[in-house]
């Protein structure tokens, strides 16, 4: 048997190709409960659902904002809300032309024998979770794998437990109708050199396809979203945005087959500003991309206007243009366009958004 | 450690850049003692060293083909010849922009407890052979794994040993100079669909990609030779257009962008089946990061031994032959190829002899 043909084929190819259109990304605004809960401490509110609520349609509900989006990725607790009015948030998103995703996989658990290393779960009754999704109006979802860089790390065994893991969520998902989303993210913990980041992400990239393969995912109705390659974040030398991007677009030249349409980076720790840049640098290097090379942020879209909202009515005009003006340069980034340092990158915009062995 | 990034890899790189130039391609004239015996056989001329000499020296010498060529891969005895007048070969084919490539495997040994399936040896003392060739004048080097369709197989031991044994035979060559032109074929023989021989080749191909990488080889100083997607030889025939289009198909899927090239084996097909299906996938508009283009032997060579049957009075003919053919291939790997190199009688003929070995 060759890649996935069954009934969704053509959909998710459709999907996945819409996805990565030129000039829109994704918004990541799948904060489990937990998760939010720490954002929304950070800006002193109080975590509880009208909460969670609002922060979202302040989001999905932003002027001008849906033109530059492909999709958001939502929490299952999000996926049912709807706006203030009554409108559910999948068909405000829809209406502007923006794609539901959803997060399924559960989050991480230690794997026995090694150094702290993880899989990640969520395999159980994924099916049917991925159907109900599929009819609450969901098109794509999402599933974190969590690698870290040590002296023996990561080891071949968390290589293999999590592109295998990966690869069973992504079948599933394109039998019920989602475009899996494959998110192989190797942290940014540690004092390593770019070069190292380079050699694992290759390897651990090498080894999702295999696993992709072997378990005949359609690569046409898939999009990857992996980290950038940068140094550490105890490494003595930061790397400019060119540097980033020609170790970054190398890797992936090395690893991932044209067939796949779309690649959608996260941000990790990375400051809006320098997430922002380094996804230009890699727009504008002139080389072979065959895939689409555009964003899947989280904190890199939101850290502005988490800060500008502060959970109050009166701040959320102010709050959905900082997103306008992150969306758009992110937009411009995906294009190779963004010009020499955005003149409104506030501090918030320049603050590194790293914390340690970071937990969604 | 990431890829090899040793003494030779900006050169690597640079040779297997050339070698995938866009018009040009490869001419595989590699056959073993026993394998070039059986072709002289064919045209009634015997198997000595001078009557090989004599044909490899009419290819070399053909005029107006370098154009279009950037490789000819040479078996060991070739690689030391010369011409009549004393002028190696190997500067015959510099001096006309033709890198020359070295076949370096040793042949196929069964897999015990496979049905007939086999893995490819010649890694004893590759690397100081590779050394030998590169001082010689050869710049890159192939070797032949062979996989076969049935109802089970390509078996996972099968696909291994082959995918672990084309990358370690990679890395060597690297590490001594060589571009490695890695060649997973499978064979056309059976009565398969096309479906199936794209399900086989994908799955080959991304076991081979996996043990490329696990070797850190680099991608970008090497070359994949594969087998075109068609259907087996027993089974009923389809037209270009689908050929080019499983065949795209399976190599999006699997070979990643790094690869610089990609140059097809012509398998049992004609001479003309097999320029015109290269026609067809250059032609194709779809997302191709690689060049695609040809490493074919007796899809070139077919009409010129006929022709040339081992007399001197034939060899310009003979040359002209190979000029056509050529030339026909050339503006196929630009999708240029308007069928005008006339299917002579041995142009449409079939070229397949079951369970093909060199």
């Amino acid at each position: 048997m060759s890649a996935y043909n069954g009934k969704y084929a053509e959909e998710l190819m459709a999907t996945a190709k819409y996805l990565a259109t030129p000039g829109k990304g994704i918004l990541a605004a799948d904060e489990s409960t937990g998760t939010i809960g720490k954002r929304l401490a950070s800006i002193n509110v109080e975590n509880l659902e009208n909460n969670r609520q609002a922060l979202r349609e302040l989001l999905f509900t932003a002027p001008e904002v849906a033109q530059y989006l492909s999709g958001v990725i939502l929490f299952e607790e999000t996926l049912y809300q709807k706006t203030q009015d009554g409108k559910p948030f999948v068909e405000v998103l829809k209406e502007k032309g923006v794609l539901p995703g959803i997060k399924v996989d559960k989050g991480t658990v230690e794997i026995y024998g090694t150094n702290g290393e993880t899989t990640t779960q969520g395999h159980d009754n994924l099916g049917q979770r991925c159907q109900k999704y599929y009819d609450a109006g969901a098109r794509f979802a999402k599933w974190r794998a969590v690698l870290k860089i040590g002296i023996t790390e990561p080891s071949e065994l968390a290589t293999q437990l999590n592109a295998q893991g990966l690869a069973r969520y992504a079948i599933v998902c394109q039998e019920n109708g989602l475009v899996p989303i494959v998110e192989p993210e190797v942290l940014t913990d540690g004092d390593h050199s770019i070069e190292q980041c380079a050699a694992v992400t290759e390897r651990v990239l090498a080894a999702c396809y295999k696993a992709l393969n072997d378990q005949h995912v359609l690569l046409e109705g898939s999009l990857l979203k992996p980290n950038m390659v940068t140094p550490g974040s105890e490494a003595s030398c930061k790397a400019s945005p060119e540097e980033i991007a020609k170790y970054t677009v190398r890797t992936l030249q090395r690893t991932v087959p044209p067939a796949v349409p779309g690649i959608v980076f996260l941000s990790g720790g990375q400051s809006e500003e320098e997430a922002t840049q380094n996804l230009n640098a890699i727009n504008a290097l002139d080389t072979v991309k065959p895939w689409t090379l555009s964003f899947s942020f989280g904190r890199a879209l939101q850290a502005t206007v988490l800060k500008t909202w502060s959970g109050k009515k009166e701040n959320v005009d102010a709050a959905q243009k900082a997103l306008h003006v992150r969306a758009k340069s992110n937009s411009e980034a995906t294009l190779g366009k963004y010009g020499t340092g955005n003149q409104e990158a506030t501090a918030t915009g320049k603050e590194s958004l790293h914390v340690k062995d970071y937990n969604y | 450690m990431s890829a090899y990034a040793g003494k030779y890899a900006e050169e690597l790189v640079a040779t297997a850049k050339y070698i995938s130039t866009p018009g040009k391609g490869i001419l595989a004239a590699d056959e073993s003692t026993g394998t070039i015996g059986k072709r002289l056989a064919s045209i009634k001329v015997e198997n000595v060293e001078s009557n090989r000499q004599a044909l490899r020296e009419l290819l070399f010498t053909a005029p107006n083909v370098s154009q279009y060529l950037s490789g000819v891969i040479l078996f060991e005895e070739t690689l030391y010849q010369k011409t009549l007048e004393g002028k190696p070969f190997v500067e015959v084919l510099k001096e006309g922009g033709v890198v020359p490539g070295i076949k370096v495997d040793k042949g196929t040994v069964d897999l015990a407890g496979t049905n007939g399936e086999t893995t490819t040896q010649g890694h004893d003392g590759l690397a100081q052979r590779c050394q030998q060739f590169y001082q010689a004048g050869a710049r890159f080097a192939k070797w032949r794994a062979v996989l076969k369709i049935g109802v089970i197989e390509p078996s996972e031991l099968a696909i291994q040993q082959n995918a672990q044994g084309l990358a370690r035979y990679a890395i060597i060559c690297q590490e001594n100079g060589l571009v490695p032109i890695v060649e997973p074929e499978i064979l056309v023989d059976g009565s398969h669909s096309i479906e199936k021989c794209a399900d086989v080749t994908e799955r080959v191909l991304a076991a081979c990609y996996k043990a490329l990488n696990d070797q850190k080889v680099l991608l970008e100083g090497t070359l994949l030779k594969p087998n075109m997607v068609t259907p087996g030889s027993d089974a009923p025939k389809v037209s270009a257009e689908e050929i080019a289009k499983f065949t795209v198909r399976a190599l999006q899927r699997t070979v990643p962008p790094a690869v610089p090239g990609i140059v097809f084996l012509s398998g049992g097909q004609s001479e003309e089946e097999a320029t015109q299906n290269l026609n067809a996938m250059n032609a194709l508009n779809t997302v191709k990061p690689w060049t695609l283009s040809f490493s074919f032997g007796r899809a070139l060579q077919a009409t010129v031994l006929k022709t040339w049957a081992g007399k001197k009075e034939n060899v310009e003919a003979a040359q002209k032959a190979l000029y056509v053919r050529a030339k026909a291939n050339s503006e196929a790997t630009l999708g240029k190829y308007g069928g005008s190199a006339g299917a002579s009688g041995v142009g449409t003929e079939s070229l397949h002899v079951k369970d093909y070995k060199y």
